[in-house]
């Protein structure tokens, strides 16, 4: 365990609390909890029936079996070579070691997976939990006993007991076991914040929840279940390139096993030439050599870290605290080209601020912001609060009222609040029809310039609200969405990685296409429902775009269920949660952004890695070709471009090379290739360049390496 | 010399290129049915048409029409002697020769274990040669055609036997008629009679009977101006003589030679543009066009260097003898000493290159530029005996078989073209973060699955056979020479079969000639056989599966592209196409490659010691 999780936890965990797990952590690469196990799994996985999973590295396996065959029988005399025993002894201790290096990798991205997993479930405990029966009375029960439909009271400082839905009031919860985050977020009935998960705890107040799930499915039960269930499960895209590579095994082999004969075919023609009695031998009809061949030429590398490369990108989302019900979700959020983002929460801050006070009449800025404020007093709504900030910020005065004063609080009919003061001064402040009403009921007067004020506000996207004191109509206070911050920036990246933004929002057309414009987005829907939402993602996707998008209301279900990719809130409802394929723990929806990111990441290196382990093969055939007909066709020495030391250094190198690439790209298959968003065209001239050049040519520069360290230790004759 | 070495090949590339973008559109045009049919004609095409076809109806289709073309063509070969148009009473060709020329013309490879001017009748030529060269053509245009529509998402792929008549009637006819006439006259004879008795220049040049009377010359003709023009159009390759393009009748001219060469690429170039055209994307068709132009200059380039610009190795002079150690037999860990003596050379002025097989009318590239370009295209006729060439400059026809997509035959070219596409979308197309698309289509685990079976019969039937042959009697002794040069000849015919290619390295005992022959090849009969069926299997899996493959991706839902997608019309692109080629390419022949041809030019000289 590294040091960063210790500080991490001691934080989260408060005494007198039960124990809760961690936000899940970033691992190094090589902690001692995941690599021993991953280094005991594998030595298992050599088991022919476990390796056989893997197509390609099972014929590395059959391979140094065979070449352990010729050993022993060479060994024992029944068999001569020209060359020592020393070289198929090394030969096949590397193939054996190039099986163990892929197992490894595919093991140790497995048990970094499990100890996400492991740790997520350290939040599942037994607890007591408080049932209230039909009777309406109390009972003590262990939560494992709970059964959906159950109705338990949850009090402050105590743990939640399974997943439900709050009936009953409004509690702050601390869901740092499952999200890591310590500060409490509010939970109450009703609406869309009503969902919470057993587990956590409850830090204020009392709630009243209805059980959803019975013992063991609940939904981190289900998540845990899923994360390592879809560890093993193979994605569309990895099954086609599990394919590629089978077949380039077979490719391969169909090369490799007709050079027995025409090897064969040269010795003859040498003996011929040479006048010799003794037929010829050279490594080309020499069995290991031919095993190492085809092991030097099969995918290896790639075969070795697909496994890795899979798990890894779902461990990376895992990391975000994003729990994928499935691989295949992770790998097609690489492929989403619109994404839907509701705009307050997401886009905007979520309530809207005061930003101008527009005056009227004979009033001026400063009369406006105070009467605004005074009116605002006792509001303790965001949109209040900006107001009273707003004024002490301009004015650089605090705002007092009288002890005396009375507040008004909003009330849907009269849409307006307020104060009364001592002196019976009325200050109000509200929609502009409701005030106009107001003023008007009072014989007072409306300014002219009212109505333009107030409609080029609202033209702008803002909301106006109109003051007025008494009688008389002061001014206007325009209150605007603010977007939440870099939002433009992370806008400007989504449209260079190809995506197309599409705003959500109920606010009219006229204030949704301001908001649009000031964020960047490319699109929006205005006065969404759930239907409208439902119909553009519908309507995109019969266009064959692949749509993703956020969602935390039961309402959202259908489109979230229609969506390519849906990320749910995991304060959301269940239904939600059920219907999307991924679920935030954190509950941001820019999250989905990094999805994206993830996605594209996790396709990426798998391309890359394939593109690098094929173009090694050219550099392989130049140092082993020539060794290969060293015996027998000796004037082929000009191909042996790398001057490499003698035929059997020259392919322990190529095999040594082929079994160390493997290690030296677990840190990359485990982290990813960096995703730059580029667009397509100079992301793949780049990784093109990297990776498909850079395969070409390392190999060269690596074989050569080794094959100088061997000859200079003497390791080689 | 500069201008007379490189003027061909590029005029060539140019006028090719020139010709073959606006035929493109009179191709499209005709395949996609926006002709009026001539009255005439109408009524046949009506006829034709059994309604629209799904990708099994369409290569069912295919497959019928490729069993009745064996079993017409077994039935004409085989009853040769009792036909008419045989003054000379040709016999029987032998029952395996027969198998293996119906199925190599019936596949558009012409590989010919036998001699035209010897073992057919006029008869025979004309139906079966040519009835073929433009049958088995159209059969490769229309599978290509079958695969634009399932790309473009058709439910039907058309009618496969409309799509042939439009080939054989619109394309073929007209195009086989003008180049006739230009062999015309340039002086391709065009006759129904067999042969002439003439009596040479020279008394006695063809020796004297036991009698003492003076041999006359037989000068075999027939039609042979028809034959030449589908022979080069089709891509066909099969030769009224056994020696194709190099003689006199099937080539008389520097100017026939260019009209012979330039034949047989404009309908290979044309499809390119008429895929493009189709799928209107003619940016992407571009892309590939550049790819194919620069492998077939990079193909050309490499033959004339090394054989037009190089001399003969066997008549050139090695001063100095080589020493070289391989491990001794006798003694294991000891060494043993080879040594390649120091060779004498020969007083042969070889200021033109390697002149040895060529023929010197074309002009001193030609044969080298002919050498490459049939085998790009997958035609397979020669103009100058490619056994002859410099050993490096053979490997330029081997690679051109080997890759098989640098425009390649007539529409299967172009599909292996469109397979190593798919492959390296699907390996490198990922490295842009999306799962891989072409043409808009998600690339899943079935196409890949067919993409990857279509492109592993090729290998599969070059390598393997060869490696068999290799270690047997019936390669071993049916080569001319032994060793790498003997490797390069099985290699060849091998590589050529399972292109669909034709050409031959010659210098292979493979013809039996008549059945009733008394002292044949000992090897003929096993060279029949592998090589019919060599070209069999890669003919029709590399038709089949892409077409089963098309037809699935067609009927997925096509994304719009967009910034993050891989554009398909891009250099960047062409790269990644080139590269995949290239590198799958060198992996899957480098090693052959260095046995035969590069074994052979480092080897002792002249030929295998």
């Amino acid at each position: 365990m590294n040091k960063a999780s210790k500080t991490e936890e001691t934080k989260s965990a408060t005494p007198g609390q039960p124990h809760s797990s961690h936000r899940v952590k970033r691992r190094g690469l090589l902690d001692a909890e995941t690599a021993l196990p991953a280094l005991k799994q594998a030595v298992i996985m050599l088991r022919p029936d476990l390796q056989w999973n893997n197509p390609v590295m099972f014929v590395v396996e059959i391979g140094a079996i065979l070449t352990l065959f010729s050993i022993v029988q060479m060994a024992f005399g029944k068999s001569a070579s020209q060359v020592p025993l020393t070289y198929f002894i090394a030969l096949d201790i590397w193939l054996f070691l190039t099986v163990l290096f892929a197992n490894f990798a595919t093991s140790l991205a497995e048990a970094r997976g499990k100890a996400q997993a492991d740790s997520l479930r350290r939040a599942r405990q037994k607890t007591m939990a408080y049932r209230r029966n039909k009777a309406g009375a109390i009972e003590e029960v262990s939560s494992a006993d709970l059964k959906p439909g159950d109705i338990v009271v949850v009090e402050a400082g105590q743990m939640i007991p399974g997943d439900g839905e709050i009936i009953e009031g409004v509690a702050a919860v601390n869901e740092a076991a499952i999200t890591g985050e310590s500060a409490p977020v509010i939970r109450e009935a009703g609406g869309d914040r009503s969902g919470v998960t057993g587990g956590t705890t409850v830090i204020s107040d009392r709630i009243v929840v209805e059980i959803t799930s019975g013992p063991g499915d609940s939904f981190l039960d289900r998540m845990i279940a899923l994360v390592e269930g879809a560890i093993r499960q193979r994605t569309p895209n990895e099954i086609a390139l599990t394919l590629v590579l089978s077949a380039f095994t077979l490719v391969f082999l169909i090369v490799v096993v007709p050079l027995w004969p025409m090897a064969w075919n040269a010795e003859q023609y040498m003996m011929g030439y040479l006048g010799a009695s003794e037929p010829l031998k050279s490594l080309g009809t020499d069995i290991p050599t031919l095993i190492a061949l085809i092991v030097c030429l099969i995918p290896t590398t790639i075969g070795a870290l697909l496994a890795a490369i899979g798990i890894a990108g779902m461990d990376r989302a895992m990391q975000a605290n994003i729990i994928a019900k499935s691989g295949k979700a992770v790998e097609l959020c690489g492929d989403i080209d619109v994404i839907l983002l509701d705009k307050t929460g997401t886009i905007t801050i979520g309530n809207r601020f005061a930003t101008k006070f527009i005056p009227v009449g004979k009033y001026n800025a400063a009369d406006v912001g105070r009467l605004a404020a005074m009116a605002s007093i006792a509001d303790e709504t965001p949109e209040g609060k900006s107001i009273v900030a707003l004024y002490e910020k301009e004015s650089k005065t605090r705002v007092s009222v009288p002890l005396e004063t009375q507040p008004v609080p909003f009330t849907a009919q009269t849409r307006m609040s307020g104060v009364d003061m001592p002196d019976g001064h009325q200050i109000r402040k509200g929609a502009s029809d409701a005030v106009i009403k107001f003023v008007e009921a009072i014989k007072g007067r409306v300014p002219e310039d009212l109505g333009k004020i107030v409609d080029g506000i609202a033209s702008q996207g803002a909301t106006p609200l109109v003051v007025a004191d008494g009688a008389q109509i002061v001014g206007v206070i325009a209150l605007e969405d603010i977007l939440k911050p870099n939002m433009i920036e992370r806008f400007d990246r989504l449209r260079k990685m190809g995506l197309k933004t599409v705003m959500i929002t109920g606010d009219n057309p006229l204030t949704a296409a301001t908001i649009a414009a000031r964020a960047g987005v490319d699109d929006f829907i205005a006065q969404a429902t759930p239907e409208t939402k439902l119909a553009y993602i519908r309507e995109h996707q019969a266009a064959g775009h692949l749509v993703a998008m956020t969602g935390d209301g039961t309402n959202d279900a259908p489109a979230l269920a229609q969506a390519d990719v849906a990320l749910a809130m995991n304060a959301g409802t269940q239904a939600a949660k059920e219907a999307a394929n991924l679920v935030d723990l954190d509950s941001d929806p820019t999250k989905l952004i990094e999805t994206v990111e993830i996605g594209k990441q996790l396709l990426m290196t798998r391309g890359s890695l394939t593109t690098f382990s094929i173009a090694n093969d050219v550099a392989k055939y130049f140092a082993i070709i020539p060794a290969l007909f060293a015996g027998t066709l000796p004037w082929l020495k000009p191909i042996d471009i790398m001057h490499l030391h003698s035929p059997t250094s020259a392919i322990l190198s190529a095999v040594i090379f082929n079994a160390l690439i493997i290690p030296v790209l677990i840190p990359i298959a485990l982290k990813g290739v960096a995703y730059k968003p580029l667009g397509a065209d100079a992301l793949l001239r780049r990784n093109l360049l990297i990776w498909g050049l850079g395969g070409v040519v390392v190999p060269f520069i690596g074989i050569k390496l080794i094959d100088m360290v061997m000859a200079g230790l003497h390791l080689v004759n | 010399m500069f201008l007379q070495t490189w003027l061909l090949p590029v005029a060539l590339l140019v006028i090719a290129t020139i010709v073959a973008f606006p035929l493109s559109r009179y191709l499209a045009w005709v395949m996609d049915g926006k002709y009026r049919q001539l009255p005439v004609l109408s009524w046949f095409e009506r006829s034709l048409d059994s309604g629209p076809q799904n990708w099994k109806q369409y290569t069912g289709s295919l497959l019928i029409f490729n069993t009745a073309l064996f079993v017409f063509g077994f039935l004409v070969l085989a009853v040769q002697p009792w036909m008419p148009l045989n003054p000379d009473a040709k016999g029987m060709l032998a029952p395996s020769t027969i198998f293996n020329s119906v199925v190599s013309f019936m596949t558009n490879t012409n590989l010919q274990h036998y001699a035209g001017d010897v073992h057919l009748s006029n008869f025979s030529q004309v139906f079966f040669c040519i009835s073929n060269m433009f049958l088995s053509a159209s059969v490769g245009f229309c599978s290509l055609v079958a695969i634009i529509r399932a790309f473009r998402g058709e439910a039907s792929l058309g009618n496969f036997f409309v799509d042939m008549w439009r080939v054989v009637i619109y394309m073929f006819i007209p195009a086989a008629l003008i180049f006739g006439i230009i062999f015309m006259s340039q002086g391709s004879p065009m006759t129904l009679n067999s042969s002439y008795q003439v009596s040479t220049l020279e008394p006695a040049a063809m020796g004297t009977t036991d009698k003492g009377e003076v041999k006359k010359q037989t000068i075999v003709v027939g039609p042979v101006a028809a034959l030449e023009s589908i022979k080069m159009l089709g891509t066909n390759g099969g030769g009224f003589f056994g020696m194709n393009s190099a003689h006199p009748f099937e080539n008389p001219t520097g100017v026939s030679n260019f009209f012979n060469t330039l034949a047989m690429m404009i309908f290979p170039f044309a499809l390119v543009f008429m895929y493009g055209r189709m799928l209107r994307r003619l940016r992407h068709s571009w892309i590939i066009f550049s790819v194919m132009l620069l492998l077939m200059a990079g193909t050309i380039v490499w033959s004339i260097c090394f054989d037009t610009l190089r001399p003969n190795p066997g008549l050139t002079a090695h001063a100095t003898a080589q020493t070289f150690q391989i491990p001794n037999a006798k003694a294991p860990g000891g060494k043993q000493d080879v040594t390649i003596p120091a060779v004498a050379g020969l007083p042969v002025d070889q200021h033109l290159g390697n002149l040895e097989g060529k023929e010197l009318r074309f002009g001193t590239s030609a044969g080298a530029t002919f050498a490459a370009l049939t085998t790009d295209v997958t035609c397979g006729a020669v103009n100058a005996e490619m056994d002859s060439l410099n050993p490096l400059a053979a490997l330029s026809p081997m690679v051109g078989m080997w890759l098989n997509c640098i425009f390649g035959g007539k529409g299967v070219g172009m599909i292996n073209m469109l397979l190593y596409v798919i492959i390296g979308i699907f390996i490198a197309g990922q490295m842009v973060g999306r799962t891989p698309e072409y043409l808009g289509k998600k690339i899943g685990a079935r196409e890949v699955k067919l993409a990857v079976l279509a492109l592993l019969v090729h290998p599969m039937m070059i390598l393997m056979p060869t490696g068999l042959f290799a270690a047997l009697d019936w390669g071993l002794k049916a080569v001319s020479n032994p060793g790498a040069h003997g490797f390069s000849q099985m290699l060849y015919q091998f590589s050529s079969a399972s292109a669909n290619n034709g050409s031959a390295f010659d210098g292979l005992g493979v013809t039996f000639g008549f059945a009733n022959n008394a002292t044949p090849s000992p090897t003929a009969i096993p060279w029949d056989i592998a090589t019919g069926l060599v070209i069999v299997f890669s003919r029709f899996l590399p038709i089949i599966a892409p077409i089963a493959m098309a037809a699935f991706l067609g009927a997925k839902t096509t994304s719009p592209a967009g910034l993050g997608t891989l554009h398909d019309d891009t250099p960047t692109f062409g790269i990644l196409v080139l590269g995949t080629i290239l590198i799958v390419g060198a992996l899957l022949f480098l090693p052959v490659a260095v046995l035969g041809p590069i074994a052979e030019h480092f080897g002792p000289m002249p030929f295998g010691g």
